[in-house]
C-alpha cells in the first residue's frame, strides 16, 4: 500500500518553490496506477518519494505500510529492497555487464551467488536479453537497455515496482512488450506504478490513473 | 543463456568500479614515501632512547666533590655534607659508600687498594645549572679543600637533547599519520565524486551505509597497507645506514660495507607494525569520509 497524506515537495533548502503541492492519495496493495501529466508536472518527483529517493519536505508518506516519518534512517535500506525502481534514465552502471547489472538489487541484498544467477538468468530470458549477459550497456540499444532496467527493477520480486517512462525509448511493438511485462507483475500481485506520456498505450490498457499538472494531484481513479 | 565468464563474474563484485575511481597508482606512491618518513622517524626516536639510557648513567650523578681522606673525623664530613644540601641547586647529597668506590677502582687498583681512597660525595641537582662552573665555584667555597668534578652536568645536557629529539621524533610519526590520514580522505572524496551516481543508485536500492563504507574502507585499506609495506621496504637498508653511522655514538666501530651494516639494530619490531597501522589508518580514514559523505542522503 502507498500512502500520501498532504505532500509538500521542495528541492533543496531555502525559498525554493515546492515543486509537489498538497497531494494526498491512497493506493491499496496490488494496484496498477498510471502516472499521467504533462512534461514538468512533478511525476518523477511523486516517484523518488514512493521509492524513498527523497524525503517529503512537509506531509506524511506512507509505503508498503510504513510511515516515513516515524521510520529510524536504519530501517530505510530495508525497506527500500521491497521497491523496484525503472528509472526515467535507466541509471545503468556502465562498468558492469548486463549481467552483473540485473544482480545488483540481489547482491545488495546478500543473495547468494550460487542462488542468484538462476533468477537472473529467468529475468534476462524473460525480457528478451538471454543473448546479452555479458555485453556491456554501451554497447546495447536504448530499447535493450530499457529492458535491462526493467529486468534489474523486477529481479527480486518487489512488493511495489515504480516505472517511469519504461516505454520512452521504445517502438510501439516493444513498448507494449514492456507493458506486458509491467502486467504480468502486477498479475503476480506487485503494486505497479506507471509514469507516462504515451496516451496511445494507456488508452490501450485502460487502468486507474493519477493526474499531474504543476505539482498538484488533479484526478485520481 | 550462456554463463557470463570469470573476469566478468568478479567485476560484478565492484559495482562502484572502485578499481577505477581508487586507483592503485597514487595512493600507494604517496603512502610509500610516507611510510618512509615515518620508519625514519620511528628509528630515529628509537636511537634517541637508546643514547638516553645510555648517558644517563653518567648523568645520574651530576656533580661529585672529593674530600682528601682523613676528612671523617671531627664531624667535617656531616658539616661539608649539610653546607652541600643547603645549597638551592642541591637536591641531595650523598656519601659513596666504600664498597660502591671499590667497586668502581676494582679495574685499576685491584681487590684490596693499598692507598687510601678519597671520600666522594654525590650530589643530585634539582636541576641542571644554567652554569656548571659558577655551581662549581659556589660548592668549592661550601666545603673547603673539596674537588668539584661537574662534566655530568653536560652529559646530562646531552640526555636532555637526546630526550628532545625523541619528543621531535614522535611528533613527526604523529604528524606524517595524521597527513597519511588527510591524503587518503582526499583521495576517497575523489572517489565519491567519480562515483556519486553508482553510490546514489546503490543507496536507491537498499545498499546501507555500512556496505558502501565498507567497499571503500576495504580498498583504501588494501592501497595504503600496499604502500605503507613498500615505503617500510624500502625504510630498511636506509635505517641499518644511519645505525652505521651512529655507531661510534654507541661506542662500536662502523661497518663501511653493505653486507656489514647493523641490521640488528633495525628496528624490525615497530616496522612491521607500520604497514599494518597503515592499513588501519586507510580503513578508519575511508569508513569516516564516506559514511559522513552518506549521511546527506535520504
Ligand atoms: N533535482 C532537482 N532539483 C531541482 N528541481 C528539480 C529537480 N528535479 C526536478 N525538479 C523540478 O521539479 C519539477 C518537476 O519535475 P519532474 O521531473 O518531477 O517532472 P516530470 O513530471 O517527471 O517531467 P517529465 O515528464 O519531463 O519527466 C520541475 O519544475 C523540475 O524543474
Ligand atoms: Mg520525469
Amino acid at each position: 500500500m502507498v500512502r500520501f497524506d498532504d505532500v509538500g515537495l521542495r528541492y533543496g533548502s531555502g525559498p525554493a518553490p515546492e515543486v509537489l503541492r498538497d497531494v494526498s492519495f491512497t493506493l491499496p496493495q496490488g494496484s496498477f496506477h498510471w502516472l499521467l501529466g504533462p512534461s514538468g508536472a512533478g511525476k518523477s518527483s511523486l516517484l523518488g518519494l514512493m521509492h524513498l529517493a527523497l524525503r517529503p519536505s512537509r506531509g506524511e508518506v506512507e509505503v508498503l505500510g510504513q510511515p516515513l516519518s516515524r521510520l529510524r534512517r536504519g530501517a530505510l535500506p530495508g525497506l527500500r529492497r521491497r521497491i523496484g525502481v525503472v528509472y526515467q534514465d535507466f541509471r545503468l552502471l556502465p562498468h558492469l555487464t548486463v549481467f552483473d547489472n540485473v544482480a545488483l538489487p540481489m547482491r545488495i541484498a546478500g543473495r547468494a551467488e550460487a542462488q542468484l544467477r538462476a533468477d537472473v538468468a529467468e529475468m534476462l530470458r524473460w525480457t528478451g536479453l538471454d543473448g546479452k549477459a555479458g555485453a556491456l550497456p554501451a554497447t546495447l540499444s536504448g530499447g535493450e537497455q530499457q529492458r535491462v532496467a526493467l529486468a534489474r527493477a523486477v529481479v527480486t520480486r518487489p512488493a511495489l515496482l515504480v516505472a517511469d517512462e519504461p516505454t520512452g525509448n521504445l517502438d510501439g511493438a516493444q513498448a507494449r512488450r514492456v507493458l506486458a511485462l509491467l502486467r504480468e507483475m502486477h498479475r503476480l500481485g506487485t503494486t505497479v506504478v506507471v509514469a507516462t506520456h504515451a496516451e496511445g498505450l494507456v488508452a490501450e490498457h485502460p487502468a486507474p490513473a493519477l493526474r499531474m499538472s504543476e505539482g498538484q494531484l488533479v484526478a485520481h481513479g | 543463456m550462456a554463463r557470463p565468464p570469470r573476469v566478468r563474474r568478479s567485476r560484478g563484485r565492484d559495482p562502484l568500479g572502485l578499481r577505477r575511481a581508487l586507483s592503485d597508482r597514487l595512493l600507494p606512491a604517496l603512502v610509500a614515501a610516507m611510510a618512509l618518513l615515518a620508519a625514519m622517524a620511528l628509528a630515529g626516536a628509537q636511537g634517541a632512547a637508546e643514547l638516553t639510557s645510555r648517558w644517563e648513567a653518567g648523568a645520574a650523578a651530576a656533580v661529585t666533590v672529593q674530600l682528601p681522606p682523613g676528612v671523617a673525623s671531627g664531624g667535617r664530613l656531616e658539616r661539608a655534607l649539610a653546607a652541600l644540601e643547603a645549597l638551592p641547586e642541591v637536591a641531595e647529597a650523598q656519601l659513596m659508600s666504600e664498597a660502591q668506590m671499590q667497586a668502581l677502582l676494582r679495574p685499576w687498583l685491584g681487590e684490596a687498594p693499598a692507598v687510601a681512597l678519597p671520600l666522594v660525595i654525590e650530589l643530585r641537582l634539582a636541576e641542571l645549572p644554567a652554569s656548571p662552573e659558577a655551581l662549581a665555584g659556589r660548592i668549592a667555597a661550601a666545603v673547603p679543600g673539596g674537588v668539584v668534578e661537574s662534566h655530568g652536568v653536560w652529559v646530562a645536557r646531552l640526555v636532555a637533547l637526546a630526550r628532545s629529539l625523541q619528543a621531535v621524533a614522535l611528533a613527526a610519526l604523529v604528524l606524517v599519520a595524521g597527513i597519511a590520514a588527510a591524503v587518503v580522505a582526499v583521495a576517497v572524496r575523489a572517489g565519491i565524486a567519480a562515483r556519486r551516481a553508482a553510490i546514489a543508485l546503490l543507496h536507491d536500492m537498499g545498499a546501507t551505509d555500512a556496505d558502501i563504507a565498507g567497499r571503500f574502507a576495504g580498498r583504501a585499506g588494501l592501497l595504503v597497507g600496499t604502500g605503507a609495506l613498500l615505503g617500510t621496504l624500502l625504510a630498511a637498508p636506509v635505517l641499518a645506514g644511519f645505525a652505521d653511522l651512529a655507531a661510534p655514538l654507541l661506542g662500536q666501530v662502523p661497518a663501511g660495507s653493505l653486507a656489514g651494516l647493523p641490521w640488528e639494530s633495525v628496528p624490525w619490531g615497530a616496522l612491521a607494525l607500520l604497514p599494518l597501522l597503515g592499513a588501519a589508518l586507510g580503513w578508519l580514514t575511508a569508513q569516516a569520509t564516506v559514511r559522513r559523505w552518506l549521511r546527506r542522503l535520504p
